[in-house]
């Protein structure tokens, strides 16, 4: 079973390389942009058919090492 | 007084710290990341420099390796633990300290000399030090930029537990003299029992008068008291 984990700075953490990336983007003439934030992707194979064990699995997986909770939110979604 | 310096793969901060602790007479000892023991130490030093190529997070994969379940045991018994830079952030990593280092606001690795101020000086760590006292240290890291949730910060200031404050060479805790982006210009901070010391600024490289200065010489001979 595959799941992808998308790790993103929290709204009120500055991120610094996404606004750069964001002016940047504006420089090349993508005017209507209107914001970026920058983050992580993981992608993760697990040896399970149950989804909902899995799932669970992943979700320790975030806790305890992929995501730092003071700063990170994190979305888990599995790749059919 | 008995020390033991963690070494991970990419510390490289770890030859100055033993140096300087030998120089003040500590007995030191260094300890490889994969030891699942640790020798009887009254001081442990997490050193600095980019352990695992600071892959994830910075400290991320030092703070969970094999001898840091041993270090956070030695913490909760009182012993004396001292992170700096690369250290601070896996302190942060394992929570044993709390908050986390953000990339540095101007996103440039910053390596230069700064002026830090004592915020407290009734610590085992900062006892030779007087109260507001600037010191002239060296910072050298990417990300330093403390950042914490406002309950925890006013703890900090409530408690007493911030060590240190970027400054100018006055003591002016300003805005202005905060190099990296920290919150409140925090240089350093302690846990809630100030057994353990986090912070970015290096005193190790303030050993020596002949290279730099002695700036950092009070925090060690602290230690021995």
């Amino acid at each position: 079973m595959k799941f992808s984990v998308t790790v993103t700075l929290k709204k009120n953490v500055l991120d610094p390389q996404g606004k750069v990336v964001e002016n940047t983007l504006k420089n090349l003439g993508m005017l209507n942009l209107k914001s970026i934030r920058q983050g992580k992707f993981f992608e993760i194979e697990i040896e399970e058919k149950n989804e909902e064990v899995a799932k669970k699995k992943v979700n320790e997986m975030c806790i305890k090492l992929l995501v730092n909770l003071i700063i990170e939110d994190y979305k888990i979604d599995i790749v059919k | 007084m008995r020390s033991s310096v963690i070494v991970f793969p990419g510390s490289n901060c770890d030859r100055d710290i033993a140096v300087a602790l030998q120089r003040m007479q500590f007995k030191n000892k260094m300890i490889w990341h994969k030891e699942t023991s640790l020798p009887k130490s009254d001081l442990i030093v997490i050193p600095g420099g980019f352990s695992y190529g600071d892959y994830l997070r910075s400290g991320a994969i030092a703070g969970k390796s094999l001898i840091i379940n041993e270090v956070i045991k030695a913490a909760k018994s009182g012993c004396l633990i001292l992170g700096i830079c690369n250290g601070f952030q896996i302190l942060t990593e394992t929570g044993m300290l709390k908050g986390t280092l953000l990339r540095n606001k101007n996103l440039k690795f910053i390596n230069r000399d700064v002026n830090i101020r004592v915020m407290n000086n009734k610590t085992r760590f900062t006892s030779k030090y007087k109260l507001n006292q600037v010191l002239n240290l060296n910072i050298a890291h990417n990300e330093g930029n403390y950042y914490t949730d406002s309950n925890h910060l006013e703890q900090l200031k409530k408690d007493n537990l911030i060590a240190f404050k970027y400054s100018d060479s006055n003591g002016n805790t300003d805005d202005k003299f905060n190099p990296n982006g920290a919150i409140e210009n925090i240089a350093g901070i302690f846990n809630d029992k100030k057994n353990i010391l986090g912070m970015m600024p290096h005193p190790e490289r303030m050993v020596d008068e002949l290279i730099s200065n002695s700036d950092g010489i009070n925090l060690f001979s602290s230690l021995l008291d």
